[in-house]
């Protein structure tokens, strides 16, 4: 019996459970100094003068300007980006936004560093600002006036084909804005380094990827990569926030280098939140064709992405918006055009969905808008025109291919949850009766796309010798839970009990090459990875074992439910992983037992469908999330309980972006959301449960049939409330709410429509 | 996240602490910190000598006193939620009390605090002044009582003086009190609160977070007085009010959202 | 420096203070109990939440001077002879924790919630908790994890 899809408890509960955890912050580092940013106030302004002296004055505190660090960034990391967009880490000549580094304080502890940043003092020419996007698009203020634009990257075509709705008998049109959103981990970044007594270098790090780190930081500071070693130990959440380093952490070990002592450094939550790289910050504006019976023809996205001031890959997530652009739709012809700008914000990066969520809520607004003006029920329109279940492979207008999907499945098994007609009686009735609290019920049906770079990932199993495995994996778990399910991965392929095999990671001493964790990919190419390594040391047992059986290696056999080696069709003698071991051992061949292996793979396609059911109070327009039901299918699920855990996750993500959350600047660049009281983070009282249901159609992409999971209930969650938000409110003339759809955003919408 | 450095000193008496309150114009009262230690974090408060008065537990009490339930500044939120005595003779305290914070706030926040830090946004704001309330005092010159019309006096500004100490709230018996606070979210400050209460057969309403201090909504009150209906009297809620535009709301969203509570706290009553 | 005399998980312990000094700090540095978290600065996320004198209260919103004579019990304090507490043992069971970092934070609010209510309906779970956030879970397992050791009798 296989232990595949089980739910497992944990094998990493207990460090958590008990406070034995080891955050970077928690790290003991004995004689570590203090380091704390002073950050500019301003969001465009030229630097006349830092003045260190009154900082200085405290004891034992040193001050580092730009003039003393003179590092910048590395580029974008996607060549068609603009390369020239470089962060000095320490600004020098111009600060581009409220946030932006302009000195380093070094101090004994965390309590001078905060006095003495107070007293720097810095002295600004203020800049035209270019805050917003549609300002920055128009390349009057710019950001990088040798450059000559704020353009940093662009997706799809600008020509529009003015024959694109050719043959379609209504269009509808609406911009949507996904707004910016902080990630929010629990943990904020926090990092430490300190220089051996042998010269090597090692850094701690709060990150998604630290084998990632490892190489740019390597190159970025000019260090032997073999005398560097990364540690992430145990990480508080990333959601895509810690998937690249950051001039903080480069000012970390370029400090830990220079003063020769340990340095750490752990930011406020008010930093956090203005200076962690951000996500979304997408305008689209959408055009959607078709047939007055409900076929789908055309459709048209122009998104402006804002990169804030240092643009990294964010700049080209219109391109994975545009490839998800078709949703779960045959649509026939699709058009995107995407231009991504900086402005004088706060950088942004790949948040748990990074450009997919903004595919699905335009795609999946766009199709409620289209039923609503040719009278169809959503659900028959989605019917309609989801690419059928026996088209797979199927490529998409917009160029992806997808692998394997079933979303009439998918929508059935989420009606008949959710209680569809029971739900339309009662909103029906509350209407009739003219009750201010209206219910709506929403539906999204999404895709998206995982391992959306096809990367490779590495994996190591080893025997030891007491007859356990190590696996050593390049994917890295934050809370993903991959001490569980990689475990149960190569425990099902070596017949070993889960609770003797232990995975390592994070550490580059330990595992040599990896790409970290994010993209929903951890599973489908590092579970795989570890699974090609496992079958890889089953072989080389196999040889062992025929040498001390005085048999052909063809002709043994892993009996997996026992663990033990025979040669086949005859059960004894038989040797278990422990004997295996220690004979090995004892004749110095326990490092045969140890195989290494890389694993790539094309990008999958989770799919599914969320329904949300709200009630909206059209007198406040207060709204209040009732029922979440999630149908998600991510193939084959290793471990259900940490794959819902998963779900439960994202929709909370994606629902947070749609009833609560925003960060906003004032037309000045400062930030009016940057602590947890402006930023409406939600509570375990602001959501009720959620209803995930799963559904497994297994990719062709890998053996296990696994797809990723982390980020599909984001994605499917948001437009589901949307739609319900508006759907609530379609007697009243509304079809357009700004996101969050609550609040003051449904009443003005509302206002609005009775003008 | 780390305050400005200060001296400490813990008192043991209120006479102590109002001579310690006088050893340095930028003194400042701690009591259960869940207001003013977030603002010295933020480094937005800066007090050179904070003065504890933690251990003053003759000021935790709750009693009834004629007419009148004398509530101890000390008394933690935690325990007037569950007070059997406001229970009985004005529920409206412990009922709004549910509403602040979370309960690890209210383990440690105290009515006297709440009131005293004069935050325009205080839920127990709105509801001290919708009660008519009498804030007792004491100070260098003695103990006086401020009526809770004349204690608010701006944003985060009191009637106290600058030595004086807030010891005792004296509410009214009501049997009927309602508060309702519109929330972005669940643990968010109010985007407004209403308090509305029927003292002594007059309707009261109080307001949170519709100017620089809480506010009587005294048009509602006049009109209800001269015998208008709940929803003309409620469509008068802004009036006099300078709700703010912030992050949480626009002053315009504000204005709507008091008219609409004021109408449904009226209609609960 | 403030003289103060605070008894941790049983312990006694004294210490000469900075006034500043947050308890959380005197709890994770003086201490060197690691496992209460810091994770805002505006008393918003719970993720130091400890019990004091047997009700949770936020420890980056306490001076350690006014700690003093106190009983504060952390995440460390919980577990007795190694064994799980109870409400450990539900989170764990219900998978109620994914990356950790909010995790003792709630559990010590939990701990402090079945005391006063020891058998809550969902709606009094979710607003007994709304000093606390988690941004991996979606609170769904966490939620019941309290259900569950409540009807464990924690």
């Amino acid at each position: 019996m296989s232990i595949l899809g089980n739910r497992v408890l944990r094998k990493e509960d207990p460090r958590f459970l008990r406070g034995e955890a080891s955050y970077v912050e928690n790290l003991e580092l004995e004689g570590a100094l203090t380091i704390t940013f002073v950050r500019s106030l301003l969001a465009h302004a030229r630097i006349v003068s830092v003045d260190t002296s009154a900082a200085e004055a405290l004891p034992d505190v040193q001050v580092f300007t730009g003039a003393d660090i003179d590092v910048s960034t590395g580029p974008p990391p996607i060549p068609v980006l603009e390369q020239r967009m470089r962060r000095p880490v320490v600004a020098t000549d111009v600060v581009r936004f409220v946030g932006d580094i302009v000195a380093v304080v070094v101090s004994p502890d965390r309590a001078t560093g905060a006095d003495a940043a107070e007293l720097v003092m810095v002295e600004y020419d203020p800049l035209p600002l270019a805050v917003t996007t549609a300002d920055a698009v128009k390349d009057e203020v710019l950001l990088y006036p040798e450059i000559g634009t704020n353009v940093a990257g662009r997706a799809g075509r600008s020509d529009h084909d003015p024959r694109l709705f050719d043959g379609c008998d209504v269009v509808v049109r609406d911009t949507l804005v996904s707004q910016r959103l902080a990630a929010c981990p629990l943990e904020v970044r926090s990092a430490a380094a300190e220089v051996g007594s042998d010269g090597r270098i090692t850094a701690w790090l709060s990150t998604q990827v630290p084998h990632r780190d490892h190489f740019g930081l390597s190159a970025t500071l000019g260090i032997d990569p073999g005398q560097f070693r990364v540690v992430a130990p145990d990480v508080g959440g990333g959601f895509g926030a810690k998937s690249a380093f950051g001039a903080e952490e480069t000012i970390v070990v370029w400090l830990a280098r220079h003063l020769g002592t340990p340095v750490r450094w752990t930011e406020t939550r008010s930093e956090s939140m203005t200076t962690l790289p951000h996500g979304r910050g997408q305008r689209l504006e959408l055009a959607l064709g078709g047939t007055r019976d409900g076929k789908l023809l055309a459709y048209r996205m122009d998104i402006l992405q804002d990169a804030g001031a240092y643009p990294g890959v964010t700049a080209f997530l219109p391109n994975l918006t545009a490839l998800l652009a078709s949703g779960v739709y045959a649509i026939p012809r699709i058009e995107v055009d995407g231009v991504s700008v900086v402005t004088n914000t706060a950088p942004l990066t790949t948040v748990r969905g990074a450009g997919r969520p903004e595919a699905s809520q335009a795609i999946e607004r766009m199709v409620d808008l289209f039923a609503a003006e040719i009278g169809m029920d959503p659900v028959e329109v989605r019917r309609t025109n989801f690419i059928p279940k026996d088209a797979f492979p199927y490529k998409t207008a917009s160029g992806a291919e997808y692998d394997s999907a079933d979303y009439e499945a998918a929508l059935e098994l989420a009606l008949r949850a959710v209680g569809y007609e029971e739900v339309r009686a009662e909103q029906q009735r509350r209407r009739e009766e003219g009750s201010t609290q209206e219910l709506g019920i929403g539906i999204s049906s999404y895709t998206e796309i995982t391992n959306p770079l096809g990367e490779e990932e590495y994996g190591e199993v080893e025997i030891t010798a007491d007859g356990g495995a190590l696996v050593h994996t390049g994917s890295f778990s934050h809370g993903q839970g991959h001490e569980t399910t990689f475990a149960m991965i190569a425990a099902e392929r070596l017949g070993l009990p889960i609770e003797k095999v232990t995975v390592l990671k994070g550490d580059t001493d330990d595992v040599p090459k990896g790409t970290g964790t994010f993209g929903s990919k951890s599973t489908q190419i590092g579970g795989m990875a570890a699974r090609g390594a496992a079958d890889g040391v089953v072989e080389r047992a196999k040889v062992l074992v025929g040498d001390y059986l005085e048999a052909s290696a063809a002709d043994v056999v892993l009996d997996t439910s026992q663990g033990r080696f025979h040669v086949a069709g005859t059960p004894q003698p038989a040797l278990s992983w422990a004997e295996l071991a220690e004979r090995s051992a004892a004749d110095g061949r326990l490092d045969e037992l140890k195989v290494q292996h890389d694993f790539k793979a094309p990008p999958t396609f989770p799919f599914g469908v969320h329904i949300a059911v709200v009630e909206v109070d059209v007198e406040t327009g207060r709204v209040e999330l009732q029922r979440l039901v999630a149908v998600d299918d991510a193939g084959t699920l290793i471990n259900p309980l940490i794959a819902e855990g998963q779900v439960h996750g994202g929709v909370f993500t994606g629902v947070a972006q749609a009833l609560y959350e925003e960060f906003v600047y004032d037309e000045e660049g400062n930030p009016l959301s940057g602590t947890f009281v402006g930023y409406a983070f939600p509570s375990t009282a602001d959501l009720p449960g959620w209803e995930a249901i799963e559904m497994e159609t297994p990719t062709p992409a890998n053996e296990l049939g696994v797809k990723g999971i982390g980020e599909s209930g984001t994605i499917g969650a948001t437009p589901a409330v949307w739609n319900a938000v508006l759907d609530a409110l379609a007697p009243y003339g509304v079809r357009h709410v700004d996101l969050p759809c609550n609040g003051e955003n449904v009443w003005r919408a509302l206002q609005e429509a009775k003008a | 996240m780390i305050p400005a450095a200060f001296s400490y000193e813990r008192a043991g008496s209120v006479e102590e602490a109002i001579e310690l309150l006088g050893s340095d114009e930028d003194a400042k009262v701690l009591a259960g910190g869940h207001s003013l230690l977030p603002a010295m974090k933020l480094r937005i408060s800066r007090p050179t000598v904070l003065v504890d008065i933690g251990r003053l537990d003759d000021l935790r009490y709750v009693r009834e006193d004629g007419d009148r339930i004398a509530i101890g500044a000390l008394t933690r939120h935690s325990a007037l939620a569950r007070d059997p005595v406001l229970a009985a003779r004005c529920a409206l305290v412990p009922q709004t009390v549910e509403l602040i914070g979370d309960p690890q706030v209210r383990h440690r926040g105290t009515i006297g605090g709440s009131v005293a830090h004069a935050d325009p946004a205080s839920d127990l704001g709105a509801v001290v002044l919708a009660l008519d309330a009498e804030l007792v005092a004491r100070g260098p010159d003695g103990e006086r009582t401020i009526q809770a019309a004349e204690f608010f006096t701006g944003p985060f500004t009191s009637a106290l003086g600058p030595q004086e100490l807030l010891t005792e709230i004296r509410v009214p018996a009501v049997e009927r009190g309602v508060y309702l606070k519109h929330q972005r979210s669940a643990r968010d400050w109010a985007t407004v609160g209403v308090a509305a209460a029927d003292v002594g057969g007059r309707i009261q309403v109080g307001l949170a977070s519709m100017g620089p201090t809480s506010l009587r909504a005294s048009a509602v009150e006049e009109a209800l007085a001269s015998g208008a209906s709940a929803e003309d009297a409620a469509a008068r809620a802004a009036e006099g009010a300078e709700p703010p535009s912030d992050v949480s709301a626009s002053s315009e969203y504000r204005a709507h959202l008091a008219r609409v509570l004021v109408r449904r706290a009226l209609e609960q009553l | 420096m403030t003289h103060v005399a605070i008894t941790v998980n049983g312990q006694p312990h004294e210490a000469e203070v900075e006034p500043r000094q947050l308890l959380v700090y005197f709890l994770r540095e003086t201490l060197g109990l690691k496992g209460t978290n810091v994770g805002c600065d505006t008393s918003s996320c719970g993720a130091c939440t400890v019990l004091v004198d047997g009700d949770s209260v936020k420890s980056c919103t306490v001076l350690t001077a006014q700690a003093d004579g106190s009983n504060v019990t952390t995440i460390e304090g919980l577990a007795a002879d190694g064994e799980l507490h109870p409400v450990q043992q539900a989170f764990h069971e219900q998978h109620a924790l994914q990356c950790g970092y909010c995790t003792p934070g709630f559990v010590m609010a939990t701990v402090s919630l079945l005391q006063e209510n020891p058998s809550p309906s969902e709606e009094e779970i979710r607003r007994g908790l709304e000093g606390n956030l988690c941004r991996c879970t979606g609170y769904h397992n966490i939620v019941r994890a309290v259900e569950a050791a409540a009807r464990a009798g924690a």
